[in-house]
């Protein structure tokens, strides 16, 4: 099983390889980076405008890479079901040889510039594996959207691709605006644990909380809520937030796995 | 009419005379007077009057040396112009029973040595060193260690407290006393003090001309330096850095603010640096760093902010707009999360020539200055002032759509709150 699940992994990371896609996305972020440093010269400053890209453009192009992948390679897809091949193990293979060589796209791209002025060593270290951190799981995460999506409107493609948009443009965009208008319009009420569980559901919002926590908190505890300052003052906001982050992780790979188990292609 | 020139001829000389005798005399005193040197051990077990004794016993000008050792001492009384002095050991210990010692003459130099253990309370200020209608006192090379107020210099003139170390384990307010505090005073110099652990760092209400510099005020349960009422007054390359409600100046004019730290200063209402109707003073070559608010302006005029660092504060600049002609000019702002935050739609100050990082024009002539004018209130700062909850949703996307907007086309930010000539690049 490992080794058909590894024959699968090589084969769609040769594909992706030979489409070049792969690679124009690690040099996107390898220029990206790179430019960064150069007109901001160096600091936080990189670190935090490179997480502004990371939380807008990787949910989308993974959600789209998920979604495309699915469509592209039907018919490699359901010749490999007509091998006796376990389902799970197909899926696993199919899954983490799209998801895999996009995130090592991404930190190949990043890292480069970033060890070249020098941001792994010393203090900026963990704050550099934290941004990064973020980055490969929300690729994860919304490859395995991608995939669901898929799956689930496999034979619609333009809704399946309409409603992949729709999920990006509401957890990247319309979702903050929405809470937004909600503390604005109960702002009298005690809505300070609502507002904050609201958050810790949405992953974009999840890696942003943990980026605001690593690098605004000086900002934040200018800000005299008590459940808003211990919560996200504390190692408990830091903690809490990465373990939503890991639910996040395994719900669209779970729900893609259930999908493509029960599904009769 | 001779007898008129005889007698101014005669006052004439008679006033020679008698300054003649005056030099004579002088010098005469001067010969002999001899300052002598009075040398005093610690006794343990009894409290102690050896210093007591020695005091009496010397006469201007002498210097009465502490040998190592413990002294309990307290509200010692030193009147005469002497030199106490201490070495390596010398520990002058109040055992709470009030104050330490009680300076109210001139020309006192108090060197070297170690006090500890003030009396504590609400209706006294017990202090180690209480200086009182005295000029001309130098307080140098001391320790201070646990005392309620550290040194209390009221209605005195000419003072110069440098190199001490002050030190005490302060937990609340109501029951602590201030390091350095200055009332009713003039000239006094505060120079390369470490002052932590006390309710304020350095205390000042109407003190006149003086002068604090090199001072390290630190975790301090008040304010690192809190002045009001002291016109005229200098601080200069101070550090201060985790007070607890950071540095608050008040109702005062002409002030001179340079190349100090005001560093980490976090929480609700705390500022790196608090000016409440502080007019016509400077603010320069100073550093705002890791503040939750760098500077707090309210009801301040014609103060001008400039050259300075303001470097990932949660708000740099906070300018209320009831105060008029400030100058913010030529300063840094880097990687701060607001950089200026304000509570009105107009704008009564002056911003020129900064450099904020956060702006994203462009400088096509090459002048190094922007060719786009610069707005650096948000309109997400705006938000986050009337919802603070909101701030959760800082650095998102949504919020970065609001900002772009507002910028575009002001309709809640102020208008006129523009710095018309960005800097490109960080001065110096």
């Amino acid at each position: 099983m490992i080794a058909v699940y590894y024959q699968i992994v090589r084969n769609e990371f040769q594909t992706l390889l030979r489409a070049r896609w792969l690679i124009g996305y690690g040099l996107i972020f390898l220029l990206l980076t790179d430019t960064l440093f150069r007109f901001t010269g160096g600091g936080a400053e990189v670190l935090v405008s490179l997480s502004n890209v990371i939380l807008l453009f990787i949910p989308l192009i993974s959600m789209l890479y998920g979604i495309l992948f699915i469509y592209q390679s039907r018919d490699y897809l359901e010749l490999l079901l007509t091998q006796p091949v376990n389902r799970e193990t197909l899926y696993w293979g199919l899954f983490t040889g799209i998801s895999g060589p996009l995130t090592s796209a991404f930190l190949a791209g990043t890292t480069l510039p970033l060890i070249w002025h020098g941001n792994f060593s010393g203090e900026p270290a963990m704050q550099t594996v934290l941004v990064l951190g973020i980055g490969a799981i929300l690729t994860f995460i919304f490859t395995g959207l991608g995939f669901v999506m898929g799956l689930a409107y496999y034979e619609e493609k333009i809704k399946g691709f309409g409603y992949s948009l729709m999920i990006w443009l509401f957890m990247a965009v319309i979702y903050d605006g929405l809470i937004l208008l909600l503390i604005f319009l109960l702002g009298d009420y005690p809505i300070e644990t609502g507002v904050v569980g609201l958050t810790m559901l949405n992953p974009i919002d999840l890696g942003r909380i943990l980026i605001l926590l690593e690098f605004d908190i000086s900002a934040l505890m200018g800000y005299t809520g008590a459940v808003f300052s211990q919560f996200l003052g504390s190692l408990k906001g830091m903690l809490t937030a990465s373990f939503m982050l890991v639910l996040w992780l395994i719900l669209p790979m779970w729900l893609g796995l259930r999908l493509f188990r029960k599904k009769d292609f | 009419m001779k007898s008129a020139i005889f007698l101014k001829t005669f006052r004439t000389r008679h006033l020679f005379l008698s300054q003649l005798l005056l030099i004579l005399f002088v010098m005469f005193e001067s010969l002999t007077a001899q300052t002598n040197t009075i040398r005093v051990k610690s006794e343990p077990g009894i409290l102690n009057s050896s210093i007591e004794n020695a005091i009496q016993r010397a006469d201007s000008g002498d210097t009465v040396l502490l040998e190592p050792g413990v002294y309990a001492i307290h509200d010692l009384q030193i009147s005469k112009s002497i030199t106490l002095q201490g070495q390596e050991g010398s520990i002058l210990d109040i055992e709470e029973r009030g104050y330490g010692l009680i300076l109210k003459g001139t020309n006192i130099t108090l060197k070297n040595f170690e006090i500890r253990n003030s009396g504590s309370g609400f209706m006294e200020d017990f202090a180690a060193i209480l200086i009182e209608n005295s000029r001309d006192i130098h307080v140098e090379d001391l320790t201070l260690t646990n005392n309620f107020f550290g040194i209390f210099i009221a209605k005195s003139e000419r003072i110069l407290v440098s190199n001490n170390n002050i030190f005490s384990n302060a937990k609340r307010q109501t029951t602590s006393g201030n390091g350095i505090h200055l009332w009713y005073s003039k000239n006094v110099e505060a120079h390369n003090n470490t002052i932590t652990g006390h309710r304020d760092g350095i205390y000042l209400e109407f003190v006149e001309e003086s002068k604090m510099s090199g001072n390290n005020v630190f975790s301090n349960i008040r304010y690192g330096l809190h002045f009001m009422y002291s016109n005229s007054c200098s601080y200069i390359g101070n550090t201060f850095e985790d007070n607890t409600s950071g540095v608050a100046v008040m109702y005062t004019k002409n002030v001179e603010m340079l190349h100090n730290h005001f560093i980490n200063n976090w929480g609700a209402n705390r500022y790196g640096l608090l000016l409440k109707e502080i007019n016509d003073s400077v603010v320069k070559y100073n550093l705002f760093e890791s503040n939750s608010v760098g500077i707090y302006s309210e009801a301040s005029n014609r103060v001008l902010i400039e050259q300075n660092e303001f470097r990932n504060n949660g708000t740099a600049l906070r300018m209320m707009a009831n105060g008029l002609d400030n100058r913010i000019e030529q300063n840094n702002f880097i990687s701060n999360v607001f950089e200026v935050t304000t509570n009105s739609r107009q704008n009564p100050n002056h911003y020129e020539g900064n450099y904020w990082s956060q702006y994203e024009g462009y400088d096509l002539n090459g002048d190094g200055i922007g060719d786009v004018e610069y707005r650096p209130v948000r309109l997400f700062s705006l938000l986050a002032e009337k919802e603070p909850l909101s701030l959760i949703m800082l650095r998102s996307i949504m919020a970065g759509v609001l900002d772009t907007a507002e910028r575009v086309f002001p309709v809640l930010t102020p208008k006129n709150l523009v710095d018309p000539k960005p800097l490109m690049q960080p001065n110096q």
